[in-house]
């Protein structure tokens, strides 16, 4: 089945590309169930770049990986819906998955070290991404592979083909992961804090071509991060996750200079600025809780300045003009 | 590189030289082999004659020196027995050991990695427990056991193979290779078996433990990520790297398998040097057995170098290791 | 993948690491079955005296015209009922499979408690005091490993001599370089640990941080090879004994029997041999299901 034909047809102009609704994955575990993703809403516009922000185990991650159907029992998808350009991801088959994945949706890992075959050439790993969706000649195939290394700033590319992994630095290894992953021209990217394990300079670079990229070929890009500062700069919108809910969203400025959701001020109120220049820091006080035994009600309630008796109610996700939505009973409206 | 097996091959002469000490000064303790040789109604005089001229009636150090200087040019004396030099038995009883090994080591790796793959993909499935159940008893129940075991099914009760000994040779040069012949064969299939089946549950054991610590992989998930199909992703991702360890340890198992052997030969009466030694041990035949060690040490010490050799061929980053 | 466990708040008994491995342990049908084996062939094996039909080293008992006896026969001089036959000389097979498995368990269970407290003293020695003691002692260990098992124990063998005891050494000086090595393995990543660090800062004795502290974290994994290490003590030395270096005819062992019986066995008297060889099958199986479930309990890389 051939799928470009198909989204064709199924497609409106002014659908979004990507709709998810309530997606909930959960990992059955020896200790109980594990929420990662537990009632997950997002929306996405072609081109459009979305920095979905949280810390560690809230679920970011694996929102990314649902996205993909790279979900491995014992987790599994077990409520919600994925619709990306007029498909259901979830109850897609695994075949016309396949197709989708490296296709019309790449993925950039976080740890460059790791997700390059270390006992593959770079050329082998560039080339079997193209054939994997393509019936075209390796020589083909090859030329497509020198010019996604050109096109993320690869010096010397032919050199670079025939190396192996372990020859190539890690900013280098990055980009040629980021090259794979716009090898086949996707109309989405997933990040997965593709610049967490880089140097804080090679970070900036990183993030700046692959911003221009996504603009200038009018990909939508779902960029992962725990940190605010990181997508400041780069996303259109912000989505706010915390222990598998999304509890905030709203175009970037907005978020950033008027956070509606206490957990959203917290992350904020942390990050140095001139602003805060010689003052302490704020903390958000208490642990981020164990996704096994989340408190009743809103995740947040019990770190949370605001909170009052009705929250031991979780709230559901409000929506407020400016396509501003926020999960919480006292947002700082 | 070069300096690196320079390193290896100093090493290896060390670990040759120090073996050869144990060895002759071990055996050295064992009864006297004259009175295997001379009949009991001998006489004393008769006695002091042989081991004069066996070299025998001198220390025991002036006997090693000799000893290592002979050995260094492939002499390792005479078997007391049939008055052969020892190095020409057990040569000429290595093509039929090496056959074997050779043959069986094959069947492990055919039969054993397809096997640990599928153990190792779906650890939880009825059929992965069933195949670790398998290679449990494959490398737990004694080699003579299974070769026992196979005898009784395959050559008593069916009556279809033979139980012992070498069949029909053509001679390849100053080979004899019984794989050429059908009876060859016939008397390999119980003896390859045997052997095989021992070496075959190590294989589902390190395939699946390779694969079960592959599979988690990020570059896994990455080639997924990337849609290729599952087939690209298990014969290229998964097997290029779970090769490593598997190499690595088919290679040194050969090693093992060749010490084995001594067990698989003495019961299917196979005409290796393993059957060899176990008789030479039995008669006190010294020379044959010192012999026999002094190349088993440096077969072994020669197969970790190439081993070493291999492992860094295969993986990438190891050459860089190496290199630094 | 087992369910969910739910602790319902009426449950008073406390979860200690010990309640919780019985527990893990029992979960496995496979080992509890193994550990029933064990049981069930060691307790007439070292009672052999008292409930075997016959002492089949009491040569005065034996008539030769009960010789080679198949299955289920009544002698006819003795009027016993031989279940499992009678040998060439006839003993009886099961009284020989029972005295044989008590020699069988008898070197095994020996070897390897020598083994053990040798191979575990020189680990915890080597990876307590590192420096030119633990280059030396491992890499006599590394060269020994090297060489096959049985090469070493037939070597020794030939050296040694016959006997029982000699089947014991022969196999305590194969099998403590294991145990040396993964005790090292274990008290080295230990011995780095901050609390020893702490227990060296208060100048605890060093006898007392390697009883206390090093030791203590080294049992899983001994558990485990002390296990597996059980059953492949008993298969090396039948094997030794098949090949006629092991144990001596007086007092015969598994595989010996085996070996007495392996020239009737192609004329088709397959019981002389078969019925040890089930005997020894089945004990070295029964450890290797307890011990192979014990190293996915014990070991803590594989805890969820």
């Amino acid at each position: 089945m051939d799928v470009s034909s198909m989204q064709a047809t199924a497609t409106a102009k002014r659908e979004p590309l990507l709709s998810i609704k309530g997606l909930k994955t959960h990992f059955a575990t020896r200790a109980g169930v594990v929420k990662a993703v537990d009632g997950v809403d997002i929306e996405l516009g072609r081109g459009e770049i979305l920095g979905l922000v949280g810390e560690s185990g809230s679920g970011k991650s694996i929102t990314g990986f649902s996205i993909l159907g790279l979900i491995d029992p014992p987790g599994r998808i077990v409520d919600g819906s994925i619709d990306y350009d007029g498909f259901d991801l979830v109850s897609m088959g695994e075949e016309a998955r396949r197709q989708l994945r490296g296709n019309d949706i790449a993925m950039i890992f976080q740890d460059p070290s790791m997700t390059l075959n270390p006992v593959l050439r770079i050329d082998t790993q560039l080339i079997e991404t193209v054939q994997a969706h393509a019936e075209v000649s390796t020589a083909e195939a090859r030329q497509r592979a020198r010019d996604a290394l050109v096109q993320v700033g690869i010096p010397s590319p032919d050199e670079r083909l025939k190396a192996y992994p372990y020859e190539l630095s890690g900013g280098m290894r990055q980009r040629i992961a980021i090259a794979i992953a716009l090898i086949n021209k996707p109309k989405l990217i997933i990040a997965d804090e593709p610049t967490t394990a880089l140097d804080v300079s090679i970070q900036g670079q990183i993030i700046y071509e692959v911003k221009q990229l996504c603009r200038k070929t009018g990909t939508a890009l779902i960029w992962i991060t725990h940190d605010l500062a990181v997508v400041a700069g780069l996303a259109d919108r912000i989505s706010v996750m915390y222990a598998g809910r999304i509890v905030e969203t709203g175009i970037t400025a907005d978020v950033i200079e008027r956070p509606l959701h206490p957990y959203t001020q917290g992350l904020i109120d942390s990050v140095p600025s001139h602003a805060t220049r010689g003052r302490r820091l704020h903390q958000i006080k208490g642990m981020t809780p164990s996704l096994l035994n989340l408190p009743q009600g809103c995740a947040f309630r019990e770190r949370c300045e605001r909170a009052t008796p009705e929250c031991l109610v979780a709230p559901e996700p409000t929506l407020l003009p400016g396509g501003k939505s926020v999960r919480c009973w006292n947002p700082a409206l | 590189m070069p300096v690196f097996i320079i390193n290896r091959l100093f090493q290896a002469f060390g670990v040759i030289l120090v073996m050869s000490v144990l060895v002759f000064v071990g055996l050295y303790l064992i009864g006297d082999p004259t009175s295997m040789l001379v009949s009991p109604e001998a006489t004393e005089i008769e006695r002091q004659a042989l081991r004069k001229a066996l070299g025998l009636d001198q220390s025991i150090w002036v006997q090693y020196l000799t000893f290592l200087g002979n050995a260094a040019q492939g002499d390792f004396g005479r078997s007391f027995l049939t008055g052969q030099p020892a190095l020409q038995l057990i040569i000429e009883r290595m093509p039929a050991t090496v056959e074997l090994v050779i043959v069986a080591m094959t069947f492990s790796v055919l039969v054993g990695v397809p096997l640990g793959i599928l153990a190792g993909l779906r650890p939880k499935a009825p059929s992965s427990k069933a195949i670790m159940t398998g290679s449990i008893l494959g490398f737990s129940l004694p080699n003579f056991w299974i070769g026992l075991m196979l005898i009784m099914l395959f050559a008593v009760y069916l009556g279809v193979l033979p139980a012992s000994a070498r069949g029909e040779t053509v001679s390849v040069g100053p080979v004899a290779l019984s794989i050429l012949t059908i009876d060859g064969w016939q008397h390999l299939a119980l003896p390859a078996l045997t052997l095989g089946l021992a070496k075959a549950a190590l294989m589902i054991r390190v395939t699946r433990a390779a694969t079960r610590e592959v599979l988690p992989m990020d570059y896994i998930k990455f080639a997924r990520a990337k849609g290729l199909r599952p087939s690209r992703i298990l014969n290229v991702h998964l097997l290029k790297n779970i090769l490593i360890p598997i190499i690595t340890v088919a290679g040194l198992e050969f090693g093992q398998a060749i010490a084995f052997a001594v067990v698989t030969e003495s019961v299917f009466s196979w005409p290796g040097m393993g059957k060899l030694l176990i008789d030479s041990i039995i008669t006190l035949d010294r020379p044959v057995v010192v012999a026999y060690l002094i190349m088993m040490v440096f077969f072994l010490v020669i197969l970790n170098l190439v081993v070493d050799i291999l492992y860094m061929a295969i993986d990438p980053s190891a050459r860089e290791k190496v290199r630094d | 993948m087992s369910t969910p466990t739910t602790v319902s708040p009426t449950t008073t008994v406390e979860e200690t690491p010990f309640r919780r491995f019985v527990v893990q342990f029992t979960e496995n049908r496979l080992a509890m079955a193994g550990l029933i084996l064990m049981i069930l062939l060691a307790i007439p094996a070292f009672g052999a005296p008292w409930i075997a039909p016959q002492n089949p080293y009491d040569i005065g008992a034996l008539d030769i015209l009960d010789s080679q006896m198949p299955p289920g026969s009544v002698a006819e001089v003795s009027g016993i009922t031989h279940w499992l036959g009678t040998d060439s000389q006839a003993r009886d097979v099961l009284s020989a499979v029972l005295y044989g498995m008590r020699t069988s368990l008898l070197v095994a269970f020996l070897s390897v408690t020598v083994s053990l407290l040798i191979g575990t003293t020189v680990g915890l020695c080597a990876a307590y005091f590192g420096g030119w003691l633990d280059a030396l002692l491992m890499r006599i260990v590394d060269i020994q490993l090297s060489f096959p098992a049985i090469l070493v124990a037939l070597v020794m063998l030939s050296v040694l001599g016959q006997g029982l005891d000699k089947v014991i050494i022969a196999l305590i000086i194969v099998q403590w370089a294991y145990f040396a090595r993964t005790v090292r393995g274990t008290a080295l990543v230990e011995r780095n640990r901050e609390y020893i660090l702490a227990a060296r800062c208060l100048s605890l004795g060093w006898r007392r941080i390697i009883a206390r502290h090093l030791l203590p974290n080294c049992l899983p994994p001994l558990i485990v090879i002390a296990t597996i290490d059980l059953a492949n003590a008993i298969a090396l030395e039948a094997t030794l004994s098949f090949l006629g270096v092991g144990v001596p005819v007086t007092q015969p062992s598994l595989g010996m029997l085996i070996a007495n019986g392996f020239e009737f066995m192609l004329s088709g008297q397959y019981w002389i041999s078969f019925f040890p060889g089930i005997a020894l099958a089945l004990a070295i199986v029964g450890i290797n299901l307890v011990g192979d479930h014990l190293r996915d309990i014990l070991n803590p890389r594989n805890a969820l």
